[in-house]
């Protein structure tokens, strides 16, 4: 035994002795984790979350987050003597006197955008391939928890340095928070310590920027990664898969390898974004002031599907018994916001209403074998596109030399007619894909070899796919929609008519399918 | 699924195929090379961070074509970083997937339900523990407790009451009084007619009360007023609206009410002000009315006229608040 090894032992026995660890180590070392691509999107998450830890700390040790007003001194000469709040000032102190400072903002400021566009990205792989259902709807919803999180810290994030957009975008903020019925001006006062924009307000968001939504969120992800360890991760179907087995790579060191590379990898790309791709240039947008802004004002991406829905907004503002409800705020700001993410997080439970499944899934789907979920995923993704692309109405009218005034009226009537639209589309085209996966089991495949039959007639020669592949196309199940009585026994009619009726509807739309090939079929086909 | 349909049998799982550096020892070093190379670049990346930290200076600029003049200092730090670490990350990688044993390997799951006994147990052990509490039994300790800790969430929520006052009447007033001067911004210049062509636009505030030397932003966030010029007979206006106008100037609050922000785009052709966050437009000629967009108000209107002096003054103040709507906006 070398001397190394010895020292190795002698730590490792000391740990063991006092936490006993070396059992559970033993096991875990071993544990296994299916391969594949789209299984880094949530890794990328964690590793952005780790990078604006990082990054964040550095930026933290120079920025003065007060709203005290101070003259500007700094190497930048445009602003020389120009007023502003010290949060600019510092921002600025850190993009031009700290070396490697600017470097941090735009890597800080990049893996925030990384962060979210992987936390959504992760979200629709999820959700398309139905790893959401039992056992893992509590970690659906812990991620759309961390998701609603994500877009509260990244726009506290980027208020911070009080530049002029930045500072629009509070005052929007603000105008929401006071657009809520009855206590909204209250509310208002409150969180800004009087008027807008007050002086209380930067470092107040500043504590919850770094302290308490970095804790809450450090919680949640501890937390949905000890059940992605403890439930085991999905897997895609393919030849030797089952509900019961997990196929992949041990965590040592094969796993370990390409997770720990792929952190590095990831922080990298950040980091070469910071360095070539500038990002949030707030030199050029001046301190804040209530009296100016800039035009083409935009939030962040992913704030601006909220952007768009409220550029959108008809102009509805009853006042009722002397009392003003903004119909325009509060629809697109609160109402709709909530009414989707609400949808989002009770997702598994209602498809397991629908299709009454109370079975555990650990095999995937292939998005085209859940129709209705694929499609209503689609539609949904129309919707936030369509809000999307209308909160860039004006950078699009003005590059593209358009009417903003046609922009938004094609987003008001698109966002009812396009969603729906895209979901007959794509329900139509997974039950396609199905029949083309049918065909291809039962036909093969198309070599492009012409034979001409000794009658004179040309035909082109199929192959038999791999028994591997006709398995995949084939494995997965296909339910009967769930019979639902609308009378027991006794012939008296069951209490809630209504809702079983839509629940029997859902159900019926949710089962429809094409039948997939079984040996009978392809029998069958050899006697022709 | 039924018996009688035969369904497509699982071939179970392809067999392991060796990779070239599996057989081929020489493969295998070459792979060791290669990853051997991928760390030293990236050893070489942070010594390029290092000398840009301490020799390229901070005001170095260097111009690249496409990319246009970019801080040599910056560009080089960020490069050195990335790639020490994007080297890491790839021959981590690459000596993963070349070098490191890749048989797939099969774990077992088991079903996340406890077992039946379990589960009766620890209703058992959860029944008798609350039973032994006298939680069922002792209601008169069950509605107390529940009193005292419903009464206990609400001290943080009390303690949160000092973050700011109630609003008061501070969303309604503004600094705008009968005879206040109009004044730019910036500059705090008083203004008279003759200052503005026709199609001019300018940023103004009320004048500094006595013994104030600048605009607070609380201030500016609801004084900040537009005056635009135009030819008295473009205007659109009843006799009221018309007698708040003064020769062809006429003023508006610049807070959005929508949500705020500054209607800072005017355009001169169609005399529409645009709000450049929300697209909310309004009609000057028609007293700010709105033509388009989500705001639901118009721009509230100045009344303006001139004083001894000929300079430029409120007539009175706003007679609604500014900004966005609150719940009590009318009340």
């Amino acid at each position: 035994m070398s001397a190394r090894e010895r020292i190795a032992g002698n730590v490792a026995s000391y740990v063991d002795d006092r936490t006993g660890a070396a059992g559970w180590m033993k096991k875990n070392l071993q544990k296994v984790f299916p391969d594949h691509w789209s299984f880094m999107l949530g890794e990328i998450a964690l590793y952005s979350f780790v990078i604006l830890l990082l990054s964040g700390t550095f930026l933290t040790f120079w920025f003065d987050p007060s709203m005290r007003e101070v003259i500007y001194e700094g190497s930048y000469v445009p602003l020389q003597g120009v007023e502003m709040s010290a949060a600019y000032a510092s921002a600025l102190d850190i993009s031009f006197e700290v070396r490697g400072g600017l470097l941090m903002r735009q890597i800080h400021h990049w893996s925030a955008l990384i962060f979210m566009a992987a936390i959504v990205v992760h979200l629709m792989r999820v959700y398309f391939t139905g790893a959401f259902r039992k056992p893992r709807e509590f970690n659906w919803i812990l991620g759309i928890g961390l998701l609603t999180l994500g877009i509260v810290e990244g726009f506290l994030g980027y208020s911070l340095p009080d530049d002029l957009l930045s500072g629009t975008g509070i005052r929007i903020a603000e105008a929401i928070i006071q657009a809520i019925p009855v206590i909204g001006s209250y509310l208002s006062y409150f969180a800004f310590g009087g008027g807008f924009p007050g002086i209380a307000f930067i470092p107040r968001i500043y504590t919850l920027h770094i302290l308490l939504l970095p804790g809450i969120f450090l919680a949640l992800i501890t937390v949905h990664l000890m059940l992605v360890w403890y439930q085991k991760h999905t897997q895609y179907p393919g030849p030797g898969r089952t509900e019961k087995n997990v196929v992949g790579y041990p965590l040592l060191p094969m796993y370990m390898a390409k997770a720990g590379g792929f952190f590095f990898i990831v922080f990298g790309v950040t980091a070469l974004l910071g360095a070539v791709a500038s990002i949030n240039p707030i030199w050029l947008y001046g301190p804040y002031t209530p009296g100016q802004v800039s035009a083409g004002s935009q939030p962040d991406w992913y704030m601006g599907w909220l952007d768009g829905l409220v550029r959108m907004a008809p102009p509805i503002e009853p006042v009722i018994f002397g009392y003003t409800l903004s119909l325009n705020i509060l629809l697109p700001g609160l109402i709709i916001p909530g009414i989707l993410f609400t949808g989002m997080a009770l997702y598994p439970f209602i498809e397991q209403w629908i299709t009454g499944d109370k079975r555990e899934h650990h095999l995937l789907d292939r998005p085209r074998n859940a129709p209705n979920r694929t499609a209503l995923g689609v539609m949904s993704l129309t919707f936030m596109i369509i809000a999307l692309i209308n909160g860039g109405n004006d950078i699009i009218a003005t590059n593209f030399d358009l009417s903003i005034n046609q922009i938004m009226w094609f987003s008001r009537i698109a966002i009812f007619v396009l969603p729906p639209l895209a979901f007959i589309i794509t329900k139509r085209l997974c039950l396609s894909l199905q029949r083309a996966d049918r065909d291809l089991v039962l036909h093969g495949r198309e070599t492009g070899r012409l034979v001409m039959m000794p009658s004179g007639e040309f035909v082109e020669v199929h192959e038999q796919i791999s028994p591997e592949k006709a398995w995949l196309l084939t494995q997965h199940e296909q339910n009967q929609p769930l019979e639902l009585a609308e009378s027991d026994l006794r012939g008296v009619r069951r209490p809630g008519l209504l809702k079983s009726k839509l629940r029997k509807r859902l159900a019926v739309a949710h089962a429809v399918q094409v039948p997939k090939p079984n040996l009978s079929d392809l029998k069958e086909l050899d006697h022709h | 699924m039924s018996s009688e349909i035969e369904a497509i049998q699982d071939p179970g799982l392809p067999e392991h195929k060796l990779r070239q550096t599996d057989i081929d020892p020489k493969a295998a070093d070459r792979a060791e090379r290669q990853v051997a190379i991928l760390f030293l670049l990236s050893a070489a990346s942070t010594v390029l961070f290092i000398y840009s930290y301490f020799f390229i200076p901070t005001d170095t600029f260097l111009f690249i074509p496409l990319f246009g003049d970019h801080n040599a200092h910056q560009l080089f730090l960020g490069l050195g970083l990335a790639f020490s670490l994007l080297f890491i990350g790839l021959g981590a990688v690459h000596w993963a997937k070349t070098l490191m044993p890749d048989h797939e390997v099969i774990a077992h799951r088991h079903e996340f339900r406890s077992s039946d006994s379990d589960r009766e147990e620890f209703v058992k052990t959860a029944k008798e523990g609350a039973a032994s509490a006298g939680l069922g039994r002792r209601s008169l300790i069950k509605r107390s407790l529940g009193l005292s800790i419903g009464l206990v969430g609400l001290s943080p929520i009390l303690l949160l009451r000092d973050l700011g006052p109630t609003p008061g009447d501070d969303l309604k007033t503004t600094s705008w009084k009968a005879g206040t001067r109009l004044v730019t911004d910036p500059g705090d210049r008083p203004i008279r007619p003759e200052d503005l062509e026709v199609g001019a636009v300018a940023q103004t505030l009320p004048e500094l009360a006595p013994g104030k030397d600048h605009h607070t932003l609380n201030d500016i966030a609801k004084d900040a007023v537009l005056l635009i010029r135009l030819r008295p007979e473009e205007f659109n206006l009843d006799a009221e609206r018309l007698s708040w106008t003064h020769e062809g100037l006429i003023a508006f609050s610049k807070i959005c009410s929508h949500m705020g922000c500054a209607v800072a785009l005017y355009e001169q052709t169609t005399k529409h002000l645009l709000c450049p966050c929300h697209q909310s437009t309004f009609d000057v000629t028609r007293a700010a009315k709105v033509i388009f967009g989500p705001s639901a108000r118009s721009l509230p209107q100045l009344a303006i006229t001139v004083d001894s002096e000929g300079y430029l003054i409120a007539q009175q103040p706003f007679t609604e608040p500014v900004g966005p709507s609150f719940w009590g906006r009318k009340a």
